[in-house]
């Protein structure tokens, strides 16, 4: 089976003086059936991608196929792709019936045809109560679910979403994150969505490509970004990390403390970071951390309490403990503290 | 590889609007060419020559009409623009009041009323004073210029005051400043280049008008386009093209001053 | 509302009226004054050398679009003063469309231009606007004359052995209304479409719209207020001309301007001549009342 999306060497730059390299040679697979997220800060290229998808753009050079077939050719009104814009764009001159049939009408449907699918897909997405609605008349979550109902309804072969959600308020963007997840496994249509939040694109998908700077800095699983970030970036990028600066002795690392930690992936010599997530440290005595320093401040969160520690070298670190009843806080501001993790959590990075 | 797809295009647009910059500039930049033509035709070119600009500025007809023009433009945007600033300030930034829809229909009714219906309307009611009062000099023309440059002087100066930040001039009451002190210091200075802009429109505006003077004026009383229009039944030498770009150049001017005042922020 | 409150509002209303009355009084004499005395003119008598005669009359009105026979005295319609109706209305709406077919293409081109580009690409639209009406008639009639640029370059290639008589027919006269009316449509348009989210646009290619139809179903609706606007703002001056038909006309293509003033001139029939000004504004008010409705209802939808 063809992958829905297969781009390779994928460049594309802006004009100007000088000229602006917003995609920098992009290789990247996107399978069939897949929840595909294009995940990174705002400028990284993430957008510019799917603009190339969708049509809208057009690369300065490579190769870009979808099943098998390159889309360089074709403008997007011949792409089985449709997209669901980050304002809605919906049509203010028609009723949300009307915008959700309108790629059908494009296609040149039959009008029971186009009535019956329009309906069935209002029901998907539970509108079917204000089909008769201007689409000025109803709110930003029902605006989005019909954005997303109208670019279903032509049946396409790729969905692309373009920060749908990043309009909606907190708990709405909550249930419409689990909503997309059902609506993808449902149809088993592919889903490329672009976002910024490393939260949502951890909840919704089955592979994440984390992009900077016009390139992929990483593509895998939510579990193997989140456990295995190749770089500092990603990192930094998804969660929250600590990062200590370490001398590499081959199968182990020695830390500033002058404690060694067995690690895999170290070179033989040289100074190497390895990152350590809040979560997988621990408070202990002084004396018997991996490494010590001073406490700074708790900061209690309800769930959590995260403990602020100032190491010997000045270095920041942060742990963090989800709470339980009967845990008090142990430990105050200003108490000397050890902190240890087991080896293997440690994650050595290339920078 | 082929060329992207963009989304902004449509067949044959630029190619109209294109056609529609050369219809539109194309007339007159060859109405300003033959105004320096040394032959007597608009149409073949014979040479360079100051020959027509000369022979205008020589002709005593020309120069009355155009000093006619001068006065009656400089009178009406005068006049047109102090009743617009006071009546500016009366309207701009209050509630609602009484008779507003009126007044405003007042203001505007000559950018409403066909310019031909204003002329007739006006021959007819100063054929009556003329005749009541014997009086046939300027001050007619003066007053139906001034009346219909007042929307055109209004609208700038209104948009001007809308645009003016309210808090300051609470801040300089706050500061013990009388209400003519606060106009006079705060927002006199704010609302300038609105007035300046206003009184430049309603020049160009007077200066151009043809058909409400030609049915208000007296014999004798010929403005240029006026005198313009007169010419064209006659044998037309670039003399007339020489008298245009003139006044192009005047109303250019302004235009372009104009559009630079609108856009000096508060 | 306190005593202190009302003494206040009381000032304020006074000191309102105090700064309209300067330019109330001459937009009175010099603007809605004449109208009612104009109205009042086309109820009276027509004097026999101009003027009138204070006589009570509906001679005026009836006129506009009757007459009598003068031979058998019977009544009948003025073929005359409807056939000039007719061609005005007919010259009105052909410029319209004219002004419609460049001016929208113009517009949309300006609107998808770069940012920084659109001012300088309106004042161009805009300079020919604020410049002298007469002298940019006549700079069309200096193209189109017998003895113009256009006849003489056709004659000179030898396309043409005789001058084209383009200038005194109904196409000289819309050419020269369209000329000096094309920016009126422009800038309402161009008003529209730079308000129009492209997005929308996007998302119409996405649903598989072809450019035909993007336009037709997408963009033409969004901008249709700006379209209606442009098309009253060309239309109502069209109706009311007398400049241009006077000049590209040469006085034999009459429209509703030049009946008017033929009235005051040869015709001697004051009172005729104002009731067909006051018919032409009523004409032109219906449109503008009509427009103002339209944009009214478009404002309610969308807001």
């Amino acid at each position: 089976m063809a992958k829905a999306i297969v781009a390779r060497n994928l460049r594309k730059v802006y004009p100007g003086t000088p000229p602006v390299e917003a995609l920098g040679g992009i290789e990247i697979e996107i399978a069939d059936n897949e929840f595909f997220t294009l995940l990174g800060p705002s400028g990284c290229g993430k957008t510019t991608l799917l603009r190339l998808i969708a049509g809208f753009e057009h690369p300065t050079s490579g190769t870009l196929d979808m099943f098998g077939e390159s889309l360089l050719e074709a403008p997007p009104h011949k792409r089985q792709i449709n997209t669901v814009f980050q304002s809605y764009a919906l049509f203010p001159h028609m009723t949300v019936a009307e915008n959700i049939g309108f790629g059908l009408e494009m296609q040149g449907k039959s009008k029971g045809e186009i009535a019956a699918t329009t309906g069935e897909m209002m029901e998907l997405v539970q509108m079917s109560h204000l089909a008769d609605r201007q689409t000025s008349q109803i709110s930003g979550g029902q605006q989005q679910r019909v954005a997303l109902a109208r670019a279903l309804a032509p049946k396409p072969k790729i969905l692309l979403l373009d920060e749908p959600l990043s309009a909606l308020d907190f708990k709405l963007r909550k249930n419409m994150q689990l909503e997309l997840k059902r609506l993808q496994l449902e149809t088993g249509i592919t889903f490329i969505f672009v976002t910024h939040d490393q939260e949502e694109a951890l909840t919704m998908s089955d592979r994440i490509a984390v992009m900077s700077d016009g390139a992929i800095r990483q593509i895998g699983t939510p579990r193997e970004i989140y456990d295995h970030p190749a770089d500092r970036f990603v990192a930094d990028f998804i969660g929250d990390t600590n990062f200590l600066s370490v001398s590499a002795q081959g199968a182990s690392v020695r830390l500033a403390s002058g404690k060694e930690l067995a690690v895999t992936g170290a070179p033989e010599s040289g100074q190497v970071t390895i990152a350590v997530r809040p979560e997988h440290a621990r408070l202990t005595n002084a004396k018997d951390g991996l490494l010590s320093g001073t406490l700074e401040n708790v900061v209690y969160l309800g769930t959590d309490t995260h403990f602020h520690v100032a190491l010997e070298d000045g270095t920041a670190f942060v742990l963090r403990q989800q709470n339980a009843p009967d845990t008090g806080a142990g430990h105050t501001a200003g108490d000397t503290v050890g902190i240890t993790f087991p080896a293997q959590v440690a994650q050595v990075l290339s920078d | 590889m082929a060329k992207g797809f963009d989304v902004r295009k449509q067949t044959g647009f630029t190619t109209i609007a294109m056609a529609c910059f050369v219809m539109l500039y194309m007339p007159i930049i060859l109405l300003v060419v033959y105004s320096f033509n040394a032959g007597s035709s608009i149409a073949i070119w014979e040479g360079f020559s100051w020959r027509w600009y000369a022979s205008a500025w020589e002709n005593e007809q020309v120069q009355e009409a155009t000093v006619r023009s001068l006065i009656i433009a400089f009178w009406a945007a005068l006049i047109s623009t102090t009743v617009a600033v006071l009546a500016a300030l009366a309207t701009t930034r209050t509630r609602k009041f009484r008779g507003q829809t009126t007044v405003f229909a007042m203001i505007n009714q000559p950018l409403m009323v066909p310019e031909i219906v204003t002329a007739v309307a006006l021959l007819i009611f100063f054929a009556m004073i003329k005749v009541a009062t014997g009086y046939t000099g300027l001050l007619y023309l003066i007053i139906a210029h001034s009346a219909f440059c007042i929307p055109f002087a209004y609208l700038p100066i209104r948009a001007r005051l809308q645009g003016m930040d309210l808090s300051l001039e609470q801040a300089a009451s706050d500061l013990y400043a009388t209400p003519f002190q606060i106009f006079r210091r705060i927002t006199l200075p704010q609302l300038w280049p609105g007035i300046l802009a206003g009184a430049m429109l309603a020049f160009v505006i007077s200066l151009d008008d043809v058909v409400i003077t030609e049915f208000v004026k007296s014999a004798g009383q010929d403005t240029l386009p006026t005198y313009m229009l007169g010419q064209l039944r006659r044998v037309v030498t670039p003399e007339i093209n020489a008298i245009s770009t003139a006044l192009l150049g005047i109303s250019v001017t302004m235009v372009i001053a104009f559009t630079l005042l609108s856009k000096i922020k508060n | 509302m306190s005593d202190l409150s009302i003494t206040e509002a009381r000032r304020q209303s006074r000191n309102r009226w105090l700064l309209l009355t300067p330019a109330l009084v001459i937009l009175v004499f010099a603007a809605s004054g004449p109208l009612l005395i104009t109205l009042v003119y086309s109820f009276l008598t027509a004097g026999d050398f101009g003027g009138v005669e204070w006589e009570f009359s509906t001679d005026a009105w009836f006129s506009v679009v009757m007459e009598r026979d003068i031979f058998d005295d019977t009544l009948g319609w003025s073929d005359a003063h409807l056939s000039i109706f007719w061609r005005s209305v007919k010259l009105s709406l052909l410029t319209t469309l004219v002004c419609l077919i460049v001016g929208f293409p113009t517009a949309y081109f300006i609107a998808t231009r770069p940012k920084k580009q659109r001012d300088m690409w309106m004042l161009l639209i805009i300079i020919p606007f604020w410049t002298n009406l007469l002298i940019r008639t006549f700079a069309i009639l200096e193209l189109i004359r017998n003895e113009g640029v256009v006849n003489t370059v056709l004659m000179a290639a030898g396309v043409i052995d005789e001058p084209i008589q383009m200038l005194f027919t109904e196409f000289a006269i819309i050419l020269g209304m369209v000329y000096v009316y094309l920016p009126l449509m422009v800038l309402p348009i161009y008003a529209s479409m730079e308000r129009l989210d492209f997005n929308l646009v996007e998302a119409a290619y996405d649903l598989y719209a072809t450019r035909m139809r993007v336009l037709r179903r997408v963009i033409l609706p969004l901008v249709k207020p700006g379209v209606i606007a442009g098309s009253i703002l060309v239309f109502v001056p069209s109706l009311g001309a007398y400049v241009t038909p006077r000049i590209m006309g040469g006085g034999n293509q009459l429209m509703i301007g030049n009946l008017i003033e033929l009235q005051f001139g040869q015709g001697r029939n004051w009172p005729l001549g104002a009731a067909l000004s006051i018919t032409l504004l009523a004409i032109v008010m219906v449109a503008l009342m009509a427009y103002v409705r339209a944009a009214g209802d478009e404002e309610v939808r969308h807001g």
